[in-house]
């Protein structure tokens, strides 16, 4: 048998412990799939797999143990997929029916956001559509998510983007009945941001997250919802040598300049990238260029709005993983 | 006297009332939803009858634009204190029968409950006219019908939208606008004649067999206490009042009444840190009393109007009406 294994892996098909059999990966972005397209992957399973579906982490599917012969006849199947879920939202695909043109850039993922999520101060499905549109096809190694709100339910801190929406709550002290349900809520479970004064409300902004607690708490309606921000930590990531959490590197930052950012990171990956590797992780290039290189170029061009704060430096909290050290 | 009105032509009697009235109608208050990406139904002053909801019930009450939220009554300083001065404009509020009825509790407690009336509320009561929107059918939570208050004839207009116009049934003609913008014709306001859900109020609840009603416990496990029921009831009237000494000059300040909450912790706060009903069941049970009994026994009429505002606000899904419901099968089953 001959493939070219680098095109077979491009167009979203592994190279697996079988041999002979791959395994194809379906990006499903922002996680929410019209269940109209789940027959496809029934049927792509069924006739070509072994009958079983992994629902990865990234919120795709993988479809496993397809032999490779089936891959040209299978991404012609794709192609309602391929055009519900990316053409219709406004990715360029020049040939949908030849299969996933990239796979180096990952699906997009959200929580479920306010489509149900009380707690949720925005559509993240749909920012991440947004973003798909931006960065998808692309080759570098990228992992982007959104969630909601700072729980971060979809884990946006092991990503090399994570989006966190931001609501920025606004007070009506007319409204306000002093019951201090907001104020003792957010000392609880968010910043403390909160205090009474003169029997009203005033609120810390340095302290602020925008979470939203006080208006989801509010029974009068004094706190109600201003604008959609975000707040934008950068280059978290697992792996073998040093895995650490994304750091905070924008607050109060608007929907365009979000998704400038995302598209100025793959400018910032092309200029630095160590070519002589496979692949070379993002969060590593930002390791050699520094802090200030990467902040200038991933601002470059962006509006940042006027709410909007850049981080004085990145704040990662990880570990390196040095046996040596740790356990000799 | 009926009348019958154009858009246009309702939009215009709009603007000459607005002359000497703000009209206050419940709108769709785009994005104050609690929710994100939430609309709310709220009351606010309008100048275009196309804003004013009509099919949908609004979350707060129409008591906000008459009996404020938070109300400066007087300011004052080291040498004495000056009255606030109201807004020279009278007010115009859309409501709906149920509200009228909540308007005539709210009446009792502030102006017939004591010695004197309450010269704060009375003040701007007496700015008050009110147009009843007729309810041409019930909304989910409902039960105004059961309550006896489904029907008013105290305002000075009615207002429905029917088939693209907008009829009025005018008692007290404002300015004699209403006759100046319409077209005459019969018309009589529409209310309804059932709900989909109806509740039998116990009639003879005694107050120690209630109390005893385990009931509470298990409403106090579900109850957090928030006040929001509270908060929409149009019938809810209690305040507090707030004393502040401005920061830059403490010898000056002023006295505010707000609004306050039997629900929420504080409300029987006394001297020495005493308080009643700590316990959430007690407060519910405190409340649903003065609803359905301890009103009525000093006004004659029930509080609660059964418009199901705190059904719908509950976060914990608590219904009154269901809760009504289960103290009167207990005092039956109890008397049989």
């Amino acid at each position: 048998m001959t493939i070219n294994t680098k095109k077979v892996m491009k167009n979203a098909w592994r190279i697996t412990k079988d041999r002979n059999l791959t395994c194809l990966r379906l990006r499903v972005p922002g996680g929410h799939l019209p269940v109209k397209l789940l027959p496809l992957i029934q049927e792509i399973a069924e006739r070509f797999g072994n009958g079983e579906v992994h629902l990865t982490t990234r919120q795709g599917f993988e479809i496993p143990a397809i032999p490779f012969e089936h891959m040209k006849e299978i991404n012609v199947l794709l192609v309602p997929f391929l055009e519900e879920l990316e053409v219709n939202i406004g990715v360029l695909l020049e040939q949908p029916a030849q299969g996933y043109p990239a796979a180096g850039t990952r699906n997009v993922v959200a929580c479920i956001g306010n489509k149900v999520c009380t707690n949720a101060v925005f559509d993240t499905t749909a920012l991440a559509k947004d973003i798909e549109k931006i960065i998808y096809p692309n080759n570098p190694h990228v992992k982007i998510a959104v969630t909601g709100c700072p729980n971060d339910c979809v884990k946006v801190h092991m990503h090399d983007i994570g989006i966190i929406g931001q609501v920025e709550p606004l007070y009506d002290a007319q409204r306000c009945i002093n019951c201090q349900a907001c104020v003792k809520n957010c000392a609880k479970v968010s910043t403390g941001a909160l205090s009474i004064v003169n029997y009203k409300v005033k609120r810390d902004a340095s302290r602020c997250i925008g979470c939203g607690e006080c208006v989801l708490k509010c029974p009068t309606g004094a706190w109600t919802r201003g604008g959609q921000y975000y707040r934008v930590v950068v280059m978290g990531r697992t792996g073998k040598k040093n895995p650490r959490l994304a750091a905070p590197f924008l607050e109060w930052a608007e929907r365009e300049a979000v998704l400038r950012l995302c598209n100025n990171l793959y400018d910032y990956i092309d200029k630095h990238i160590d070519c002589s590797l496979p692949k070379e992780h993002v969060g590593y290039i930002l390791d050699r260029t520094g802090y200030p290189v990467f902040r200038e170029e991933m601002l470059k061009g962006v509006e940042l709005g006027p709410k909007a704060k850049t981080a004085n430096y990145l704040d990662f909290a990880g570990y390196t993983y040095d046996k040596k050290c740790l356990f000799d | 006297m009926g009348y019958r009105f154009t858009a246009a032509a309702f939009n215009q009697l709009l603007e000459s009332l607005r002359e000497k009235y703000r009209v206050y109608a419940p709108t769709l208050l785009k994005g104050k939803g609690k929710f994100s990406d939430t609309d709310l139904v709220g009351y606010a002053e309008i100048s275009k009858i196309e804003d004013v909801v009509f099919n949908q019930k609004s979350y707060f009450s129409p008591k906000e634009t008459f009996y404020p939220v938070t109300q400066r009554l007087f300011y004052f300083n080291e040498n004495g204190f000056s009255e606030s001065v109201v807004d020279e404009k009278g007010m115009i509020v859309f409501l709906r029968a149920c509200d009228i009825q909540a308007v005539e509790r709210l009446d009792k407690i502030m102006l017939e409950n004591g010695p004197s009336a309450d010269y704060y509320y009375e003040r701007l009561r007496n700015k008050l006219k009110m147009i009843v929107m007729d309810c041409q059918e019930s909304f989910d939570s409902c039960f105004c019908v059961s309550m006896g208050t489904n029907k008013t004839e105290n305002y000075s207009a009615s207002v429905r939208l029917e088939n693209g116009v907008y009829l009025s049934d005018v008692k007290e003609d404002i300015e004699g606008l209403f006759a100046f913008h319409g077209e005459t014709i019969e018309v009589s306001p529409k209310f309804v004649e059932s709900n989909k859900q109806s509740v039998k109020v116990p009639e003879n609840l005694v107050l120690e067999s209630v109390a005893a009603n385990p009931i509470w416990e298990e409403y106090g496990s579900r109850c957090i206490a928030c006040g929001r029921c509270t908060v929409v009831c149009p019938s809810c009237s209690c305040y507090t009042m707030q004393d502040i000494f401005y920061d830059d000059n403490p010898k000056c300040g002023e006295r505010r009444r707000v609004w306050a909450s039997c629900q929420i912790d504080g409300f029987t706060d006394m001297a020495g840190g005493h308080s009643f009903r700590r316990n959430n069941g007690e407060r519910m049970r405190f409340k649903v009393m003065h609803k359905i009994k301890d009103f009525k026994q000093r006004f004659g009429v029930h509080m609660c109007v059964g418009c199901g505002r705190c059904d719908n606000a509950c976060p914990e899904y608590i219904s009154l009406a269901h809760c009504i419901d289960r103290l009167g099968k207990e005092e039956a089953e109890n008397r049989g």
